[in-house]
């Protein structure tokens, strides 16, 4: 249950660093954290206590195998992370050629 | 027909590889390939709802069937509302992409945007057929993802941080839904909605659903701008290039938002009275917020943007009202008029909002500004662009032969008769105040003082730009055919009825 719980502050502390930080870089880090901190969610999701590789060949019959599926889940996802990431970076790059800085207070002339 | 429904989400990723690849050697193909594909997709999606004999389509993917009566495979399910929503964003989308070919010639890089455009439909289309929870989510990602380059697009200051800003809320959208899948496969070790919620119904764990639901409401909140997530949308949605900005607000904010909340909470989760109070709230403030915060707004896009919050209020309370007679256990045929209500007005929505944008872009286009204080007195020279304009302004603030008065009109009925008279009050006055909005768009784009422009430099926009108004301005008419006795009750009514009686969802299981 403690692992549950730590990895559910680690998704915190990344939503902390996006709601306070100034840089956008380190609102970057901080997505990345929290997506991480679910990736170890899913791997906690599919791990059984003395589980092996689900890999059935002759004599597993009574084994015990871990849940494959937030497995395959996991890698999918670290795909469209990596995606978001490449794009959140491209981004952040053109706007510190355009502005010279990475401060959003800086970076303000939209208002929403 | 089952086998026809893949065909929405290959055809387009197809298109996206192939321009990516060759569009630079051929010109030509890069520009007539997304347009014909579209055309393709919306005939078919016609096709569909004409055929439609109401009732449930499945189509494995890679044909492995269940063991012991447990999906394992990934489906896509084709049901009324799939077949609506297809209908939306391929017609939106195939008028959008013609559109861009003239639009879009100034810009470098073309072929990068058809491919990211292509990309953005296939994702949306995988969104509204999949039957299976994170096969949505990657649908929605790679729609989001794309949409997130296209706002980009222009390659400004402003888009930048526009984007930038879209990406954030944009991501912390994703990971709540992603925590929430990750929260209901632990819950109930399935991944298909169908059979999510044929096992909740089994054993209900009260707190954690309400957690879910909650985050879920946060989640697709953002992707669908309500009231209290809406900081990007504005921003987002006058960034990006007018086709684009069409597209956005006509299309991708219900495709990846309303949708969702649509179908994961009439036939996933139990509808209960909290949740339904809930979404009501949501989309009451979302209504009348987002109409007083355009009343200020002289840019063009900014203004119709504001609108697209103040809409998809509309369209929200018409589900939430819809919900809560369910909840209530009260009259269903008044639940089924309300969310028949809401589903009609974000069809209509899609529409006008589309075509206005559309019309902005023309604007910006000849004269090279949409500040409404420089503009003025254009109708002379571009009729097309001003009177298609004048037609989808009346549609938006509810004129009565366009489809917008009978869209608004459904879901005020049924706010009075689910007796909500102050929804009913607030609905009426944000349709005023919509409509003075309007005017004052009118106005003073195309009305009024001829200002100091070189009268030479100024005339219609070409062809295409003007083949695509011109068909959504008389969609914007034809619409409201949809009210007339015959033609209700085939679609509309079959769509409502699948939602909100859960167990014919649930009956896709036994057909496996």
């Amino acid at each position: 249950m403690t692992t549950y719980l730590l990895c559910f502050v680690l998704f915190l502390v990344g939503l902390f660093g996006v709601l306070t930080k100034r840089n956008i870089i380190k609102i970057a880090i901080g997505l990345i954290i929290m997506e991480l901190s679910l990736f170890m969610f899913f791997a906690l999701i599919g791990y059984v206590d003395n589980g092996i590789a689900p890999i059935i060949v002759e004599k597993t019959e009574n084994t015990k195998f871990v849940d494959p599926l937030p497995q395959a889940i996991v890698l999918t996802a670290i795909v469209i992370g990596l995606a978001t990431t490449a794009m959140l970076m491209a981004i952040a790059i053109r706007l510190y050629k355009k502005y010279n800085t990475f401060d959003i207070r800086k970076i303000a002339n939209l208002k929403g | 027909m089952n086998s026809l429904i893949p065909l929405f989400i290959i055809l387009p990723l197809a298109t996206a590889i192939l321009i990516m690849l060759f569009g630079r050697l051929a010109k030509v193909l890069q520009k007539a390939l997304p347009s014909a594909v579209l055309l393709f997709l919306t005939g078919l999606s016609f096709y569909f709802i004409i055929s439609w004999d109401s009732g449930i389509y499945i189509y494995e993917i890679g044909g492995w069937g269940p063991i012991d009566n447990i999906p394992i495979s990934i489906y896509f399910v084709l049901d009324g509302l799939s077949i609506l929503m297809l209908c939306i964003i391929n017609l939106v989308g195939f008028l959008s992409g013609f559109y861009a070919i003239s639009y879009i010639k100034r810009y470098t890089g073309e072929n990068k945007f058809y491919a990211l455009f292509c990309l953005m439909i296939a994702g949306m289309n995988g969104v509204v057929l999949s039957g299976d929870i994170f096969n949505l989510y990657v649908y929605l990602e790679i729609a989001a993802i794309s949409s997130y380059a296209l706002v980009a697009f222009e390659v400004e200051k402003e888009k930048l941080e526009a984007s930038y800003k879209y990406q954030v809320l944009g991501c912390l959208s994703s990971f709540f839904i992603l925590l929430n899948i990750g929260l209901l496969y632990w819950y109930t070790k399935s991944l298909n909605i169908a059979d999510i919620s044929r096992i909740m119904e089994a054993s209900a764990n009260k707190n954690l659903i309400i957690f879910i639901q909650i985050l879920f409401i946060a989640g697709f909140g953002l992707k669908a701008a309500l009231i209290p997530f809406h900081a990007w949308l504005p921003d987002a949605h006058s960034s990006a290039p007018s086709p684009i900005s069409a597209m956005l607000s006509g299309v991708l904010i219900k495709a990846i938002g309303i949708y969702l909340i649509i179908r994961l909470f009439f036939n996933m989760f139990d509808i209960t009275y909290e949740i339904a109070l809930l979404i009501t709230v949501i989309g009451t403030l979302s209504m009348v917020i987002g109409v007083l915060l355009a009343i200020g707004q002289w840019d063009m896009k900014r203004l119709l943007a504001y609108h697209s919050i103040s809409q998809m209020g509309y369209v929200i309370i018409g589900i939430g009202i819809g919900m809560l007679i369910l909840a209530k256990g009260g009259n269903k045929s008044w639940a089924a008029l309300s969310i028949a209500g809401g589903l009609f007005h974000m069809t209509n929505h899609a529409v006008f909002k589309g075509l206005l944008f559309l019309n902005a872009g023309a604007v910006e286009y000849t004269t090279g500004t949409r500040n409404l204080k420089e503009l003025g007195g254009l109708s002379g020279s571009m009729p097309v662009t001003s009177s298609t304009s004048l037609s989808a302004s009346m549609a938006i603030s509810g004129i009565p032969p366009f489809n917008g008065f009978f869209s608004k009109l459904i879901i005020i009925i049924a706010a009075a008769k689910a007796q909500y008279f102050l929804l009913t009050f607030l609905a009426i006055s944000v349709s005023i105040i919509t409509l003075a909005s309007f005017l004052k768009l009118q106005k003073k784009t195309f009305y009024g003082k001829l200002k100091n422009w070189n009268l030479n430099k100024i005339k219609e926009a070409p062809f295409t730009m003007c083949f695509s108004m011109i068909v959504l301005a008389i969609l914007c008419i034809g619409l409201s055919l949809l009210i007339i006795p015959g033609i209700r009750e085939n679609i509309m009514i079959h769509v409502v009825y699948t939602l909100i009686n859960k167990s014919n969802y649930l009956l896709i299981l036994s057909e496996l």
